[in-house]
């Protein structure tokens, strides 16, 4: 079977779980003659699938857009700092502004992730291209170094609680009309589908892509801003999801290439399958309690990570 | 006469162990004086297993910037605490004196150690990066875990095991001291009578065999001695991740020699001087708004990004 249709199937089939799956149970002949049913599936349910689909899908193509603009399989948005400045963004607002609209507190959010990971990407640029091990390394240390400093800040503005709900994806507070920016990243995300060619060619290298006529500075600006402004929009709608951006692009670039083109819709859908999976297995594991999706993934995500780093030598490092 | 670092970090030491007994009393010495001296013996036992760890593992893994923290020993110590609560049922957990449940939390560690870090040690004269990496990624590995398995025991239970298990610069476990220095000083004699074997060990797999030394046995033995030493700090006070760095890279700025002789005691003056005064610091100038350990990780995280970076340009 092809990879994509693949997907495709298993999509349906966890969204459909994800939807009837929880604390109070529906089947779907419900939904024909309970009115209490339907509100439960129109309330919460839904939008509750439809965020999950978005954030795992906007994610994963962030990730491989990174991976992509640094040349580097090992790297992703939420371990690498960009996640942790746009907490940083929200925290400092929650400080000094409390009563700041959530537009307002999302671009600072915004803003600040951008600043955190350009400044990721200024150091990364330096490093010597043979180690590629390196790169991912210092990503992981700076992300390391700014979560401490938010931690820093959360203790001295008393807000260490807050720090929790950002820095551990979950879904169960996404009801109706609180989920409804994250649909502000699945617009971001569709659009760099259609500059999928130019990410595509930067992974290339620099000379290359402006030997063929690319833009450079351009089109890594347009990355940069789009991995912000959607990490910043999940880590303010449901927290951050590790690992998720470094794990689908690996695999779908196992078996399609790094042809962005053809591979982002793929990698998209396995985000949304992935997330959709935690998600739903989450509120399984402990029926009536739930796990947090992001702890879910993180333990997914860490394993298939250490398979990524031990398995034998392949094209794809 | 050429001053000596280990007198005058020394003098230092006493210095702030004599402030740390006697700033801001107000009447009740009687009172003060034991309280504080349980603190100041928490705060030296954990600054002398801190840093001996991490000079014994980068002996072992014949690297810099490495230390136990940042390869996961202390997240592995939480999954092996949380494990041990599942596995017991958090009633029984919390029935066993904590001293109990120190023994068993450090024998697991001991062996995760052997398991874990023994076939990883030998990876890294070929391949340091990947090491590091897989080191943080274990680190991550075992956090979620962790919280993972955290919310599968009851909730309410859990904040049992929590409150009982969990410990601060601020409120340091003094039931556990007596264990735990018990512990550590036999894990630091056993450390001091070896100290010329490791400076052997750090000469490298292939010189230390030509020397006659039994690479791998010593190898496990100081990963049980760095296992053993983690736990103790890890129970009095939990996870510190960047200290051990950030004392060890002072104490080989501060002296040229690379013999464990002198190494050793300069480590641990050093990072006594940095808990204590900093405890210090924080307690009395700055009201305990924040937790030391924060204040450590921050500034040894940015210290461990120079000295990666600088490793490399070179």
């Amino acid at each position: 079977m092809k990879p994509g249709i693949f997907l495709a199937i298993a999509m349906v089939a966890l969204s459909l779980l994800s939807l009837f799956v929880g604390v109070i149970p529906i089947v779907p002949s419900d939904l024909l003659h309970d009115a209490a049913a339907w509100e439960l599936m129109r309330d919460s349910r839904l939008p509750r699938t439809l965020a999950v689909v978005i954030a795992g899908g906007a994610l994963a193509v962030c990730g491989a857009l990174l991976q992509s603009m640094v040349r580097n399989h090992f790297v992703e948005p939420m371990t690498t700092g960009t996640g942790q400045g746009a907490a940083l963004g929200i925290l400092v607002t929650t400080w000094f502004l409390p009563d700041a609209s959530l537009l307002l507190k999302l671009s600072v959010a915004a803003a600040t992730a951008l600043i955190a990971s350009a400044g990721v990407l200024l150091i990364v640029q330096r490093l010597p291209p043979r180690q590629p091990l390196l790169i991912p390394l210092v990503g992981l240390i700076y992300g390391g170094v700014l979560g401490a400093g938010v931690t820093f800040i959360a203790y001295q503005a008393d807000l260490l609680q807050y720090i929790d709900v950002w820095m551990n994806g979950e879904f169960s507070g996404v009801l109706r009309g609180r989920y409804e920016l994250l649909w502000g990243a699945a617009l971001v995300a569709a659009l760099t589908y259609v500059t999928a060619d130019q990410f595509a060619i930067l992974g290339l290298g620099r000379s290359a892509s402006i030997n063929l006529g690319l833009n450079y500075r351009q089109v890594m600006a347009m990355g940069l801003l789009a991995i912000s402004v959607v990490t910043a929009l999940v880590v303010v709608t449901a927290g951050a999801i590790p690992f998720l951006g470094l794990v689908v692009p690996n695999i779908v670039a196992r078996y399609a290439g790094d042809n962005l083109r053809r591979t982002l819709p793929m990698i998209a859908g396995g985000g949304a399958a992935l997330v959709l999976a935690s998600d739903s297995s989450g509120r399984l594991l402990r029926h009536s309690f739930e796990v947090p999706a992001g702890t879910v993934m993180g333990i997914l995500g860490a394993a298939v990570f250490l398979w990524l780093l031990y398995r034998p030598k392949s094209y794809a490092l | 006469m050429r001053s000596n670092p280990l007198f005058l970090l020394g003098l230092g030491l006493a210095a702030c162990m004599v402030l740390y007994m006697t700033v801001g009393v107000s009447g009740g010495w009687s009172f003060v004086l034991p309280f504080r001296a349980g603190k100041l013996a928490g705060l030296l036992l954990v600054a002398v297993a801190i840093s001996t760890a991490t000079v014994l593992f980068q002996t072992v893994s014949g690297n810099r910037i490495l230390t136990p923290s940042i390869m996961g020993f202390d997240a592995l110590y939480g999954l092996i605490l949380t494990a041990l609560v599942f596995f017991l049922g958090a009633q029984t957990a919390v029935r066993l004196p904590p001293v109990a449940l120190f023994a068993l939390n450090t024998t697991g560690l001991m062996a995760g150690a052997v398991l874990l870090f023994g076939t990883l040690i030998a990876q890294t004269r070929t391949d340091l990066l990947r090491m590091i990496l897989t080191g943080i990624i274990f680190a991550t590995l075992f956090r979620a875990l962790t919280l993972f398995w955290q919310r599968m025991i009851d909730p309410n239970e859990f904040q049992i095991i929590q409150v009982a298990s969990y410990a601060r610069f601020n409120r340091i476990e003094t039931d556990l001291l007596p264990l735990a220095a018990l512990l550590s000083f036999a894990a630091l004699a056993v450390v001091w009578r070896k100290r010329r074997q490791w400076d052997v060990l750090a000469l490298g797999h292939d010189a230390a065999t030509n020397l006659g030394l039994r690479v791998r046995q010593q190898t496990i033995l100081a990963l049980l001695l760095v296992a053993a030493l983690v736990s103790v700090s890890t129970a009095l006070v939990g996870p510190v991740a960047f200290l051990g760095l950030l004392v060890v890279s002072l104490a080989r700025l501060c002296d040229g020699s690379e013999t464990h002789a002198r190494l050793l005691p300069i480590a641990a003056l050093i990072s006594a001087i940095t808990l204590i005064g900093g405890q210090l610091v924080m307690e009395h100038a700055l009201s305990l708004s924040t937790p030391l350990s924060v204040v450590v990780d921050l500034l040894g995280g940015l210290l461990f990004f120079f000295l990666l970076l600088k490793g490399r340009s070179r």
